[in-house]
């Protein structure tokens, strides 16, 4: 079955969304993110957008889920590389993503989960 | 004048495809980018209704040039259920589904023009076009 790759690096699940997904390719990514939070003991999950040049109802709610899962696992999500024209229609849709922390790019994906996810001594680290 | 192609929409690869002829068009017509990704948005969202409610279909993809205006016209057609309360079904949130109850509603605010027309037992269509602006 056709997936999408996801990558490790370090307690970090990468994943970069080259294809204009359809639906079953996008819930296929939703349990593949879920087992492999578990599996690979991830706590943060970076998913970036920026090759998808339309996000509708059904890719927004798949989206949702995972951040949503994600936290019930004890784990970050951020999705980042929403393009302008994705987001502006977006919100004419009337999607809100309410579960969904967002960053411009990689770079500041990568810094937002590590300012989110606790350091090993149990308090955040607060480095910006 | 204009030019009409005919896609399926009996999977949801046809929902894929749907959105990128709709892509290629919204830009041979020259609408700006926010403009096309409106269009291709709808687009994804009348076709997915038009498989899991309406038992699959087709979509007709015209190109609209009437009176020096530029635009797009997409009309998806079923012959499934029907919707017997429209007024409900366009209403935000809505859904007899699991869905988010948008794609009707979101399609409608994306798009300039939104027509639609559904008999219960004989089917539904639902067109929208999204000028050049
Ligand atoms: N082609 C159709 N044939 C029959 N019923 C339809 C059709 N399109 C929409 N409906 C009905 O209208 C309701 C609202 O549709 P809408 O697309 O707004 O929401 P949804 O598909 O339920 O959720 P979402 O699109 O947000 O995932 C549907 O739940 C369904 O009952
Ligand atoms: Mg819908």
């Amino acid at each position: 079955m056709e997936r999408i790759p996801i990558l490790k690096q370090g307690d970090l699940l990468l994943v970069s969304v080259q294809v204009d997904m359809h639906d079953q390719l996008a819930l296929n990514l939703q349990d593949d993110l879920t087992q492999r939070i578990v599996r690979d003991n991830a706590r943060g999950v970076l998913i970036d957008i920026s090759a998808l040049d339309m996000v509708d109802s059904f890719i927004g709610r798949v989206l949702d889920n995972i951040a949503t899962m994600s936290r019930i696992l004890d784990a970050e999500t951020v999705v980042v590389g929403i393009q302008p024209a994705v987001a502006i229609t977006l919100v004419e849709l009337g999607i809100t993503l309410p579960n969904i922390r967002t960053a411009l790019n990689i770079e500041s994906g990568i810094a937002l989960l590590r300012r989110l996810l606790p350091t090993p001594d149990g308090d955040a680290d607060d480095q910006s | 004048m204009t030019k009409a192609d005919t896609l399926p929409i009996h999977t949801e690869e046809d929902i894929v495809r749907v959105r990128q002829m709709t892509r290629s068009l919204a830009q041979q017509s020259g609408l700006n980018l926010v403009d096309q990704t409106k269009i291709v948005t709808a687009a994804s969202e009348l076709a997915r209704n038009t498989l899991v409610y309406g038992g699959g279909g087709h979509v007709i993809l015209e190109r609209l040039q009437d009176a020096g205006r530029a635009g797009l016209r997409l009309t998806f057609e079923d012959q499934g259920p029907g919707i017997a309360d429209i007024e409900l079904a366009l209403r935000d949130g809505y859904t007899s589904g699991k869905g988010l109850g948008l794609g009707l509603s979101g399609a409608k605010r994306l798009s300039n023009e939104f027509h639609i027309d559904s008999r219960v037992g004989e089917g539904t269509t639902v067109s929208i076009i999204k000028w050049k602006s």
